[in-house]
């Protein structure tokens, strides 16, 4: 890190001369370079800090590596707690607009607080980048409401439609789902349904556990034993207890997981038991390509964690405010320049391949993962990876709906789409 | 004489914040509009804790209601976004005072801690409710009420908005001024101090104290009225048992059994959770400090430091004068 | 819905109220017998399995860390109860650890505010932090402490500011990943009968509910200090006027309801695992015991426990629908019914 501070510093000069020379032309600014003020929003204190931790370490990691430079501008980065409350998050969204003056905020953790923070940004006209929050209507039915937002990681049906897919052509025809009952749960399965039906299977149960179920022993006796596969979406705690629990009751099923219920932020606390499990979800710390193989290693060198989507998708997104300051020529061009840039972008993120469609959600690649015990990357224990199995490319939040078809059909919630075949 | 003393220094501080606040930046009339709000909330528990005697550990319910009543009837029905505002607001009451109404049946059945873990669960089921019936509520995902009520006063400006919950603060702090200080209230501080005096001289305590329960309810529907507005978005969380947790902080910090206690309380735990919070990321150890401390050595609160100043002086004061027996005095006078 | 369906479920029931006779037992006690509510229990079943971690992280043994962490937790409820839930006695202690807190919280501002200009120097940190210290406990020992015995609703509420610090310490200590502890592999394993699966684990659960109900039971029937908690629990002042040492049999109840809750939290940690906020969503399920067992009353607790831990299960089983309630309706209607619990005597 300090050989890339040197190196920039070297540049810094020459950087701040030029710019020096191009403000001595009468061109109004207070400061030598330009500066950058970005708001991050992230849970720092309370249940969600771990995940809080992870998304601005993934930001912070891209800042150390640049000079602490995004686009050729200086970065003020300025980290505020939300506690995992959506009130809270609207006071500190707010306090950056109107105390610290931010050119954008960038965060939020729960889809509420997405929702929460959307309306903030309509009525500030500061730009505000979710790259978290997953709710689908925020860049779908809602979306008009919020000029000056835009989502950097997924929506939450996005991954899971082509894990329909995926499902059908393994031959799986009947799916008995259980998922977290609240709305990311809907919509994650809604997703899988939709997709997996529509391709000629059938979920003929959905089981609804209220979120932070811990002990599964009352629905798992009810899972339907003519299933061929199934479905979980699970988030937290719920995702270590519920395979352990599963197979300690003797099914030996084959799981299909929504993006959360694997994902890095629990894996590594998971045990041999979830060995060959499924998900599916735009980012696997697996993933092998060079991008990513130097990120993971840099990540888990300087916090001493294999990064989770968490701190990918933030890793990005300063990747993709860098891109987009560059290309606005070293500063902020306000709001809605600046989405114009953004949503014209091609990046290649560590994820792979992202860009944008019209309605502000990125597009990119779905890697279905399998769960495997190996050593990778050069490390000499073998742990508990999402070795990816399948790529789908291009994904959109519509699949291959088309978006007037999709937008026409009522969010996924619990009643849609409808349960045809639960008996 | 003191009693006047009193009520000049509560005008006098109100009128501070009417001039100082607007004229402050941005930020603090944020944060000011916000804790007047659940200072409202905080007053209402106030009544029910500090001069019924009732620790009612589920005001959050009445404040959820009234907000989830606020953003249902805006985004749904737009209703409530002009004059029919303070339409949307007697319906908060009538609802948060409605609820409580049933709640009181149930919880009213019990008295001390068992109260306490009766309005808890009481609490936890609208909490729950909110969560799973997601056609009303939106569930998880809340509710975005788009924009401010426009009723002349356009209170998409946050100084206005300051403003009008100024006024609706100023005047729950009058009426429930007046309300503690008339013979319901001082039966009610009757039934604190013993109720089963006040059953022996002829009262109905049971009925006081449901109609301080069902008024609380009122004045916490109120209160969330206000809140859907001023945050801009309703969900579970609103409801969730810290907020009441809080609300029963904010009254033992301010001082229980003074009104004025509850919405200074108000004032701190907004500070260190909202404000603190952007300087220093140990705020929770000085939150928690702040409350152990004040437990121990502040039991009636800050607005009690005057008396037991004068208690302490007095018991130290005078040499050979053993000390005197410290009772808990509930309400300082 | 075959027998079999039911006998699942009962057994899932059963090993579920298990766990939950450890948590709510404890707490009943406490309650029965110093008649406040515990709210830090939640804390004390979290700061066990955290403990049970980091034993098993540092030595490797699971079994150590049962009575390792239940100990440590009721050597930290002990201090609670000693320093803070009593005003006389160790009054001196008590503001010096308040001292030392406010010595390390003003250090922190001063490092917050004025950092740079210290040059980040330990030693000066640490200097501030035991000026203020001394300060502090010459303000505090200044202010006299009022008798919180008397008063039941401030040692509620002082043990909330105490969950609040336990949740907040935990989170630093050992950062907010979503945690399991993995018992020897042996008890992961099933056991097969007539064709269900009965997972070792949960038998474990039932077989230590047991054995601690048993070993409670012989100490509240066949010892003194038994006896002397029967005593306090129905009636402390007559206790009191026998000769009975209340303050003794608190402390004791204390630390016996810490040490389970704990030991709670180990057992549970496997199971539920170990994750901040844990501590706030194991509270009510205590408290519904409590509720429906009767305060101070074991034989109550577990029945209760027994009772809860059927009645979740089932219901959720059966009417998924209302999952969010089958908790607190049951708990509103008894308390609304008999305000001291089914089983409890007032």
């Amino acid at each position: 890190m300090s050989k890339t501070r040197r190196v920039t510093q070297l540049a810094d000069p020459l950087l701040r001369g030029t710019l020096a020379a191009a403000l001595s032309l009468g061109l109004s600014s207070t400061a030598g370079a330009e500066e950058l003020r970005i708001g991050f929003i992230a849970p720092t204190t309370g249940i969600f800090a771990q995940i809080g931790k992870d998304m601005v370490d993934g930001f912070q990691l891209y800042l150390d590596q640049h000079g602490n430079k995004l686009g050729g501008a200086d970065v003020k980065f300025i980290v505020e707690d939300e506690q995992g409350k959506p009130d809270t998050a609207v006071t500190k969204a707010k306090k950056l607009i109107l105390q610290d003056k931010v050119h954008m905020f960038i965060g939020g953790l729960l889809a509420s607080s997405g929702y929460a923070m959307a309306p903030v940004s309509t009525a500030e006209k500061t730009l505000y980048i979710a790259s978290v929050p997953a709710a689908d209507d925020l860049t779908q039915r809602q979306l008009s409401k919020y000029p000056y937002f835009i989502r950097t990681t997924w929506s939450s049906s996005q991954p899971h439609h082509p894990l329909g897919q995926w499902a059908c052509d393994q031959g799986y025809k009947k799916v008995a789902a259980i998922a977290a009952d609240y709305a990311f749960g809907y919509e994650v399965l809604g997703g899988f349904q939709k997709a997996f039906e529509d391709c000629g299977g059938k979920i003929i149960q959905k089981i609804w556990p209220p979120l932070g179920t811990k002990d599964f022993g009352p629905y798992i006796p009810t899972i339907k034993s003519d299933a061929d596969a199934i479905f979980t979406l699970m988030v937290g705690p719920m995702s270590l207890q519920f395979p352990k629990q599963l197979r300690a009751a003797g099914i030996k099923k084959p799981i299909i997981g929504g993006g959360t219920s694997y994902d890095e932020f629990v894996l590594p606390f998971m045990g041999d038991e979830v060995i060959g499990d499924v998900s599916a979800l735009m980012y696997s710390a697996a993933l092998e390509t060079p991008k990513n193989e130097a990120f993971v290693k840099t990540y888990r060198a300087k916090y001493g964690k294999v990064p989770s989507y968490y701190s990918e998708a933030n890793y990005t997104t300063a990747q993709m405010i860098d891109e987009a300051v560059k290309q606005s020529g070293g500063k902020y061009p306000g709001a809605e320049p600046f989405i114009r840039t953004m949503l014209a972008l091609k990046i290649d993120a560590v994820r792979g391949p992202v860009s944008f469609d019209d309605m502000r959600n990125p597009i990119e690649n779905i890697y279905i993962k399998k769960v495997e015990k190996k050593t990778m990357f050069g490390y000499d224990k073998p742990e508990l990876w999402n070795t990816v199995i399948k790529t789908y490319p291009n994904v959109s939040q519509f699949w291959t709906y088309g978006k007037e078809k999709f937008l026409a059909q009522p969010v996924y919630s619990r009643d849609f789409p409808p349960c045809k075949y639960c008996e | 004489m003191r009693e006047t003393i009193k009520i000049l220094s509560v005008v006098l501080l109100l009128v501070a914040l009417l001039v100082v606040v607007p004229h402050s930046g941005s930020f603090v009339v944020l944060l000011t509009t916000r804790a007047m709000c659940f200072a409202i909330l905080a007053m209402s528990v106030d009544l029910l804790l500090g001069f019924t005697g009732l620790p009612s550990l589920g005001q959050a319910a009445y404040f959820g209601v009234g907000a989830y009543l606020t953003a249902i009837l805006a985004t749904r029905y737009h209703i409530g976004l002009g004059w029919d505002f303070w339409l949307v607001a007697a319906a908060g009451v009538l609802l948060g005072a409605s609820l409580a109404a049933l709640f009181g049946l149930f919880a009213l059945r019990a008295t001390g801690v068992y109260f306490l873990m009766i309005t808890l669960a009481l609490g936890q089921c609208v909490w729950g409710l909110a969560y799973r019936w997601n056609s009303l509520t939106g569930g998880d995902n809340g509710i975005n009420v788009g924009s401010r009520p426009n009723f002349g006063l356009d209170l998409t400006d946050d100084r206005t908005l300051f403003f009008l919950v100024f006024g609706f603060f100023a005047a729950s702090l009058a009426a429930l001024y007046v309300l503690v200080r008339s013979p319901f209230g001082r039966s009610l501080e009757g039934i604190r101090e013993r109720e089963l005096r006040m059953q022996i001289l002829g009262y109905d305590t049971w009925l006081h104290k449901y109609l301080a329960f069902v008024i609380a309810g009122a004045f916490g529907g109120l209160a969330g009225v206000l809140w859907a507005h001023i945050n801009g978005h309703v969900s579970p969380e609103t409801v969730v048992l810290t907020t009441s947790v809080d609300a029963l902080l904010m009254v033992v910090l301010g001082g229980a059994g003074t009104l004025v206690g509850g919405a200074i309380g108000a004032g701190i735990v907004f500070a260190l959770r909202e404000y603190l919070s952007t300087l220093v990321p140990w705020w929770q150890y000085v939150l928690g400090g702040v409350y152990v401390l004040t437990i121990l050595y502040l039991p009636t609160g800050l607005m009690g430091i005057p008396a037991q100043i004068r208690q302490f002086r007095a018991a130290n004061g005078k040499p050979g004068r053993p000390g005197e027996m410290k009772t808990l005095a509930s309400a300082p006078s | 819905m075959g027998a079999q369906f039911w006998v699942v479920q009962a057994f899932n029931g059963i090993s579920y109220g298990a766990l939950l006779f450890l948590v709510g037992s404890g707490l009943s006690l406490i309650f029965g017998v110093m008649r406040i509510v515990n709210l830090a229990h939640g804390a004390y079943f979290l700061w066990g399995g955290y403990i049970a971690l980091s034993v098993i992280g540092a030595t490797g043994s699971w079994a150590l860390s049962l009575p390792a962490a239940a100990l440590a937790v009721a050597a930290i409820g002990i201090a609670m109860e000693r320093l803070f839930l009593r005003s006389e006695g160790f009054a001196r202690l008590r503001t010096a650890l308040i001292a030392a807190g406010l010595g390390v919280l003003g250090a922190l501002a001063f490092a917050a505010r004025w950092g740079a200009a210290a040059g980040g120097s330990l030693s000066v940190l640490v200097l501030l932090a035991v000026a203020c210290a001394a300060i502090a406990y010459f303000l505090l020992a200044r202010i006299p402490v009022l008798a919180i015995e008397t008063d039941v609703l401030r040692q509620v509420l002082l043990t909330v500011g105490f969950a609040f610090l336990f949740q907040q310490a935990a989170l630093d200590i050992w950062g907010g990943n979503n945690m399991d502890i993995n018992p020897p592999s042996e008890m992961t394993a099933s056991v097969v009968v007539g064709g269900l699966y009965f997972p070792l684990y949960r038998v474990f659960m039932i077989g230590m509910a047991i054995v601690i109900g048993a070993l409670l039971w012989l100490v509240m029937e066949k010892t003194r200090m038994g006896a002397a908690v029967r005593a306090t629990v129905d009636d402390a002042q007559m206790a009191r006027g026998v000769g009975i040492d209340t303050n003794r049999v608190s402390m004791f109840i204390f630390a016996l309801g810490a040490f389970l809750a704990a030991l709670g939290g180990v057992i549970g940690g496997a199971f539920l695992g170990i994750y901040p906020g844990l501590d706030f969503e194991i509270l009510p399920l205590a408290f519904a015991v409590v509720i429906i067992g009767g305060m101070g009353s074991l034989g109550g607790a577990a029945i209760g426990s027994l009772a809860v831990g059927l009645a979740d299960n089932f219901g959720k089983a059966l009417f998924p629908e209302v999952s969010y309630f089958t908790l607190y309706a049951p708990m509103v209607l008894i308390l609304a019914v008999k305000p001291t619990g089914l089983f409890g005597r007032e």
